[in-house]
C-alpha cells in the first residue's frame, strides 16, 4: 500500500506539472491507522516529485483514541504539522448512536495531546441534528468543548446515509427521524455562540480564530488545483505535464486490491477523468464558493470568466433581486455573496443561481472568452 | 368487472394514484390479492392463447339460435365472479386447465396490477350437453359501484344473468343494485352461492336472505366452490334450462347491438356486437343506423376471451366486427349497424352512460398539449363513457374538462393515460354537476336558459344572480351487520343525508336506504364506511335526481393567489370544515420554501381558515470537501431542472402531487 501511495503521488504530480504543492491532507477512512512510516515516506515523494515547502499546511485526519501520545508525536515527526480529530460529540451515548468506538473521555484526551503537539492547528468537528437530540443539550456540549479546543471547530449536521446501522434504526423506528426544525436551531444557536468565542465562520460548516483556516479546504471552495491520491480519492486539475489545458474530474478506482493492481501495472489507479466544461466549471466556482464567508469575489470570478461578470449574469435577474431584497444574498462591489441568513439556506439559492448562469452562458456575447 | 380485491379496497386509497405522473406502484400495494394472478401467470395464459389465434376460422353457423344462451355474471365485489368465469371458461375448453387460470377476462394491466376488472369483456364458451353443442356467450361486466352504466350496458345484449352471492358474506349492497338492473332488464336470474369450502360458509342463510331481498325460492340456488370447481358444471346446465334463448330470426336483415367497442391502433375500431337479426360476414357492406356512414367488414368472428376469426356471425350471437372503422364517432355504443340498402328499425338504445364527477385535466407542460389529446381521443375510443370537453385556464393553459361515472372511474382513466401512454397530467378537484337557476336576465341570456349545469367551479354564478342553486343527489343502499347501525347512521347524518328506509334482511343484517347530496359520497365515503364497519358494510347508489341547496363557491389562496385546481363547491354548512381541512392537510405537503407561505381558504372575500408553512431556516449541505462536489453539483442540476417542472402559484413552487394528496382523504369533522 505504501509504495503504490508514493507511485501514485509520484505519477499524478508529474501529470499535472504542478511545481510547488501548499498543502497535504491525509484523510478518508480511518487514516489514523496508517503508519507514520507511510506518512513520511508520501511526503518525501512528493517533495521530490514538486517541491513542498516547510510551511506548507500537512493534516491528518485523526479518530481519538484512549492513548493517543506517542502516536501522535511520532506523525509529528513524519511531518504532520495539523490534526483534525473526528470527535464528533462528548457525549458517551451519542457516539455510540454514531457507532464511534471512543469515548468522550478518549476525545478530550486526544484532544489535549494534540493541542500540546500541535499548538494552534487542531480542528474538532461536533455532530448535530441527531436523531432525539436536544437544542439545549447540544449547545452545553458545544460550551463545554469551546473550554477545551483549540482555533478550529467544525459543526455537521447529520445526514443519514443508507446502509448505516442509524438509518436502519430509523427507518424501524426504533429511533425517531432527526427533526430539521430542531438541527436549524441548533446550527443557528451554535454559529451565533462560535461567533461570540471569537470565531470566523469562514464556511458553512468551518469556524477559526486567529487566523486558523484550514488552506487545504479553502483550495476546494476556490476551485483550486488539487490531486486525490489512494483508493476512491477524488481530484482536480489540469494534466498540464501530459499538454493538457482542461481541467479534469478525476476519481482513483474505489476498491483497494484493484487500485493497487492498476497503480502496479501503470503507476496511477485513475478510474475515472472527466474534462469539465466551462460552463461546469463555473458552476462550480458558483457553489463552491457561496459556501464561503467572502463568496465570490470579482477577482475569482475573473479569473475564470473573463467575458462574462458576475453582474451580467446575475444583475439583472428578477429571481436574484428577489434574493437580494430578502437580504438572503449580496451583490457589490466586492462581488456576490450570502448574508448571515442566506449561508443557512444556500442550497435553495443555488437553485435560483445556477440555472441563472446556465442562461446567461448561453446568451453570452459570441465572442466566448477562454475560461480557466 | 371492477372486482375489487379484498376489503381494503377503497376510494380514499384509490385517489393516491390520480397524481398520473407521480403515481406509485407503491401505493397499489395495501390491495394485495392473494386470489389474483400475478402478471408471470398472465402471461403463461398469453401465450397459450397466442396458439389458439391461429386456429382456422370457426364455421358459426352450427349454432342455431335455440341453442344459444347469452349471460352475464353479476356479484358484489371479491364474492368470486371471476373466479367462477375462469372455471367455466375451464369446463367448456375454452382455457386449458391449469393452475395458472387467474382472472383470465382482465385484459388491462391495471386490472392485473390491481386485481380489478375495468372493462367488459366477453367470451364465447362452446359446451356439449346431452348430445346437443350449446354456444354460451358470457358477457362479463364491471361490477363497481362507478359502473351500474356499463353492466347495463352489457346487460342489453343477455337474456340472463348469474347472480353470485358470498355464502359467508350474504348479500350485499352491489348484489342488491345489480339484482334490479337484471330484474329491470327482465332478465332470467340464477341465484349463485358461491364459496361453499369455506368454514365460516352458511348457504341455508344465504338461500334466505335471496327469498326475502329478491323474492326468488331458496331451491332455485345453486350452491357451489368456484375455487374448487364444485358443482359449476351446474351452473352451466342452469343456463341452458333457466335461461331463454334469445328471440331472434336468422332469415331477417341484419340487425346488430354495438354493445362494446375496443380500439386497436393496427385494426381500428373493433366493435362488440351482439345480433338480433340476420347475418353479418366479411365483405358485407353495413351503416351505423347513427351516423348513416357505411362501412365495408373486414372481419367478424367470436371472442374466447380474444378474438377468433370466423365466417360468419348469425342472429343471436356475440362477437366482433371490424369494419374499417377509425375514428370513435362511428362505432357509438348502442349504436345499431344494418346491411347497406335493407335498413332497419333501430333498437332501443340504453341507457346512456352519465358522468357524475368532472374535473380539469391539463398537460404538465402546454408542449404536452397534442400528445394528451391523442392519448386522451385513443383512451375515450375504448371508454365511451367519459365525456370529454375542452377547457381553459389561466394558470393551466389549455385543457379539457372530463366527466367520469366516478372517483375509481376517474382514477383508472388517469393511471390508464400514465401506463399505457406515458402521459403525465394536472388534475383539478373533482366536483359533481351542480345546477344553478338563473334569475339575471343578462345571465340567462348568455346561457340562452334559466337553468345551467356547472361542472367547473370557475364558472359557479354570484348568489345574487341566482334563484336556487341544485345539488345531484342519490339514492344509496347500505347493508351491514347490525353492530355497525348506529355508526352508519352516525356517517350517513355527517353526510347530510337523509334516511328513506331501514330493513332487517335476516336475523343481523339490516339494509338502509338514504337520499345522499352525490359530493357527500364521491371522494370517501366508501372509505369512511368501511373503516367504521371493519370491511363489513357494503354500499351501492343510483341517481335520483336533483335538490336545491345552499352552495358556496370556496376558493383556496397561496400568499393571496388562487390556486385553480383548488376551487371546490361546497354546502355553506360545511365550508369552514372543508376549508380547514384542506388547509391543514395543504400544510402538510406544501415543501418549506425561503418565505412564510400563507394558506388560507376564502369564500368571495372572507377567509375562513388559515395554515402557515414557515420558511426555510437551513438547507445546505454540511459537509462539501473535495470528494463530495461532483456528487453535490449533480444533486443540485437535477433539483434546479425539476424546480423547473414545479407549479407555480405565485412565487411559491408547489410539487405535482401536493394537490392530489389534499384532496385524497376528507374527514369526517
Amino acid at each position: 500500500m505504501r509504495s503504490c501511495l508514493v507511485t501514485e503521488a509520484q505519477t499524478l504530480l508529474g501529470l499535472s506539472g504542478v511545481r510547488r504543492v501548499d498543502s497535504v491532507f491525509f484523510g478518508g477512512g480511518t487514516p489514523s491507522l496508517a503508519s507514520p512510516n507511510t506518512v513520511a515516506a508520501v511526503l518525501e515523494a512528493v517533495d521530490q516529485a514538486a517541491h513542498l515547502p516547510a510551511d506548507s499546511e500537512v493534516t491528518l485526519e485523526a479518530n481519538p483514541t484512549s492513548a493517543p501520545g506517542s502516536r501522535l508525536a511520532a506523525f509529528g515527526a513524519a511531518g504532520i504539522n495539523r490534526l483534525s480529530i473526528g470527535l464528533q460529540s462528548l457525549d458517551d451515548k451519542e457516539l455510540q448512536l454514531l457507532g464511534r468506538t471512543h469515548s468522550a473521555s478518549d476525545a478530550l484526551q486526544t484532544l489535549a495531546e494534540a493541542r500540546r503537539l500541535f499548538p494552534g492547528r487542531v480542528s474538532v468537528d461536533l455532530m448535530l441534528g441527531l436523531p432525539a437530540q436536544k437544542s439545549g443539550p447540544w449547545l452545553r456540549q458545544l460550551q463545554e468543548l469551546l473550554g477545551y479546543c483549540d482555533d478550529h471547530i467544525s459543526l455537521y449536521q447529520l445526514t443519514l446515509e443508507r446502509g448505516t446501522a442509524l438509518f436502519t434504526q430509523v427507518q424501524r423506528g426504533t429511533l425517531p427521524a432527526p427533526d430539521p426544525e430542531v438541527a436549524a436551531e441548533m446550527y443557528q444557536e451554535g454559529r451565533a455562540l462560535l461567533r461570540e468565542a471569537g470565531f470566523r465562520q469562514y464556511e458553512v460548516s468551518n469556524f477559526a480564530r486567529n487566523g486558523a483556516l484550514s488552506t487545504h479546504n479553502w483550495t476546494y471552495w476556490q476551485c483550486g488545483q488539487y490531486l486525490g491520491v489512494g483508493p476512491g480519492a477524488h481530484g482536480r486539475f489540469v494534466p498540464q505535464g501530459a499538454g493538457g489545458h482542461t481541467r479534469e474530474a478525476r476519481i482513483q478506482t474505489l476498491e483497494p486490491d484493484n487500485w493497487m493492481k492498476e497503480v502496479t501495472l501503470f503507476g496511477h489507479g485513475t478510474r475515472k477523468h472527466v474534462p469539465l466544461g466551462e460552463l461546469e466549471l463555473l458552476e462550480e466556482v458558483l457553489a463552491m464558493g457561496l459556501r464561503t464567508d467572502v463568496g465570490i469575489t470579482h477577482q475569482h470570478w475573473q479569473r475564470f470568466a473573463s467575458q462574462l461578470s458576475l453582474w451580467d449574469v446575475f444583475g439583472s435577474s428578477q429571481e436574484v433581486k428577489a434574493l437580494l431584497v430578502q437580504g438572503l444574498l449580496l451583490l457589490d462591489h466586492r462581488g456576490l455573496r450570502c448574508s448571515w441568513e442566506g449561508l443557512a439556506v444556500l442550497d435553495s439559492l443555488l437553485l435560483t443561481l445556477l440555472p441563472r448562469l446556465q442562461e446567461a452562458w448561453l446568451q453570452r456575447a459570441p465572442s466566448p472568452g477562454q475560461g480557466g | 368487472m371492477w372486482t375489487l380485491v379484498g376489503r381494503g379496497w377503497s376510494h380514499g386509497r384509490a385517489l393516491a394514484v390520480w397524481a398520473a405522473g407521480t403515481a406509485q406502484r407503491g401505493r397499489l400495494e395495501p390491495l394485495p390479492t392473494p386470489t389474483r394472478g400475478a402478471p408471470a401467470e398472465f402471461r403463461a395464459w398469453d401465450r397459450l392463447y397466442t396458439s389458439a389465434e391461429r386456429k382456422e376460422k370457426i364455421d358459426m353457423s352450427r349454432f342455431s339460435v335455440e341453442n344459444i344462451r347469452n349471460f352475464s355474471i353479476i356479484a358484489h365485489v371479491d364474492h368470486g365472479k371471476s373466479t367462477l368465469a375462469d372455471r367455466l371458461l375451464e369446463l367448456t375448453g375454452t382455457i386449458d386447465k391449469t393452475k395458472n387460470n387467474k382472472q383470465v377476462l382482465d385484459k388491462l394491466q391495471v386490472e392485473r396490477e390491481r386485481g380489478i376488472t375495468v372493462k367488459a369483456q366477453t367470451a364465447s364458451l362452446f359446451y356439449n350437453w346431452e348430445g346437443k353443442q350449446y354456444l354460451l356467450n358470457l358477457i362479463d361486466t364491471p361490477g363497481h359501484v362507478d359502473f351500474s352504466y356499463e353492466v347495463s350496458r352489457s346487460l342489453s345484449a343477455c337474456q340472463g344473468v348469474l347472480l353470485v352471492v358470498d355464502a359467508n358474506e350474504g348479500i350485499q349492497a352491489q348484489t342488491v343494485a345489480n339484482f334490479f338492473l337484471a330484474f329491470e332488464a327482465q332478465l332470467s336470474v340464477i341465484p349463485v352461492i358461491n364459496k361453499i369450502d369455506l368454514k365460516n360458509a352458511d348457504p341455508e342463510s344465504v338461500e334466505k336472505q335471496i327469498e326475502k331481498v329478491f323474492d326468488i325460492p331458496g331451491d332455485e340456488c345453486i350452491k357451489i366452490s368456484a375455487k374448487l370447481g364444485t358443482n359449476v358444471e351446474r351452473v352451466l346446465q342452469a343456463v341452458i334450462e333457466r335461461i331463454p334463448p334469445p328471440k331472434v330470426h336468422r332469415i331477417n336483415p341484419l340487425r346488430a347491438l354495438v354493445f362494446d367497442s375496443t380500439f386497436d391502433q393496427y385494426r381500428g375500431v373493433i366493435a362488440n356486437v351482439a345480433l338480433f337479426d340476420g347475418v353479418v360476414s366479411k365483405g358485407d357492406k353495413i351503416v351505423s343506423a347513427h351516423t348513416k356512414k357505411i362501412h365495408e367488414v373486414n372481419e367478424v368472428g367470436v371472442l374466447n376471451p380474444n378474438e377468433q376469426p370466423a365466417h360468419k356471425l348469425y342472429a343471436g350471437q356475440v362477437g366482433y366486427l371490424i369494419a374499417g372503422m377509425k375514428d370513435v364517432t362511428e362505432a357509438q355504443i348502442g349504436d345499431t349497424l344494418y346491411l347497406h340498402k335493407q335498413p332497419v328499425e333501430p333498437l332501443p338504445g340504453f341507457k346512456s352512460a352519465k358522468p357524475m364527477v368532472f374535473a380539469g385535466m391539463y398537460p404538465i407542460d402546454q408542449s404536452e398539449y397534442n400528445n394528451l389529446k391523442s392519448a386522451i381521443e385513443k383512451l375515450t375510443i375504448n371508454d365511451s363513457s367519459v365525456t370529454v370537453h375542452r377547457d381553459s385556464s389561466l394558470a393551466l393553459g389549455a385543457g379539457w374538462r372530463l366527466g367520469f361515472l366516478g372517483l375509481l372511474h376517474m382514477e383508472v382513466f388517469n393511471q390508464r393515460l400514465e401506463q399505457e401512454y406515458n402521459a403525465s397530467v394536472i388534475l383539478t378537484t373533482p366536483t359533481v354537476p351542480y345546477k344553478a337557476v338563473l334569475s339575471s336576465a343578462k345571465l340567462i341570456k348568455d346561457y340562452r336558459e334559466k337553468e345551467i349545469t356547472i361542472i367547473n367551479p370557475a364558472q359557479f354564478p354570484e348568489k345574487s344572480k341566482v334563484t336556487e342553486y341544485l345539488e345531484p343527489v342519490v339514492l344509496g343502499t347500505i347493508i351491514t351487520p347490525d353492530e355497525y347501525t348506529g355508526k352508519v347512521m352516525m356517517l350517513c347524518q355527517a353526510r347530510r343525508a337523509v334516511q328513506k328506509n331501514m330493513i332487517f334482511i335476516d336475523q343481523n343484517r339490516v339494509m338502509l336506504k338514504y337520499i345522499f347530496p352525490l359530493n357527500e359520497i364521491v371522494v370517501d365515503f366508501y372509505d369512511s364506511l368501511k373503516s367504521l364497519s371493519s370491511g363489513y358494510a357494503s354500499f351501492d347508489y343510483e341517481d335520483a335526481g336533483y335538490q336545491t341547496a345552499e352552495l358556496v363557491k370556496m376558493d383556496i389562496l397561496l400568499n393571496g393567489n388562487i390556486v385553480e385546481e383548488l376551487v371546490t363547491i361546497v354546502h355553506k354548512d360545511k365550508a369552514h370544515s372543508v376549508g380547514k381541512a384542506i388547509c391543514e392537510r395543504l400544510k402538510d405537503s406544501l415543501p418549506r420554501q425561503l418565505f412564510e407561505i400563507a394558506i388560507q381558504a376564502a369564500i368571495g372575500s372572507k377567509i375562513i381558515a388559515r395554515e402557515t408553512v414557515k420558511a426555510y431556516r437551513k438547507n445546505v449541505l454540511a459537509k462539501c470537501y473535495g470528494g463530495d462536489i461532483t456528487r453535490k453539483m449533480k444533486l443540485l442540476k437535477r433539483q434546479a431542472e425539476g424546480k423547473k417542472k414545479l407549479r407555480k402559484v405565485g412565487n411559491i413552487e408547489v410539487p405535482r402531487d401536493a394537490f392530489i394528496k389534499v384532496l385524497k382523504t376528507q374527514s369526517d369533522k
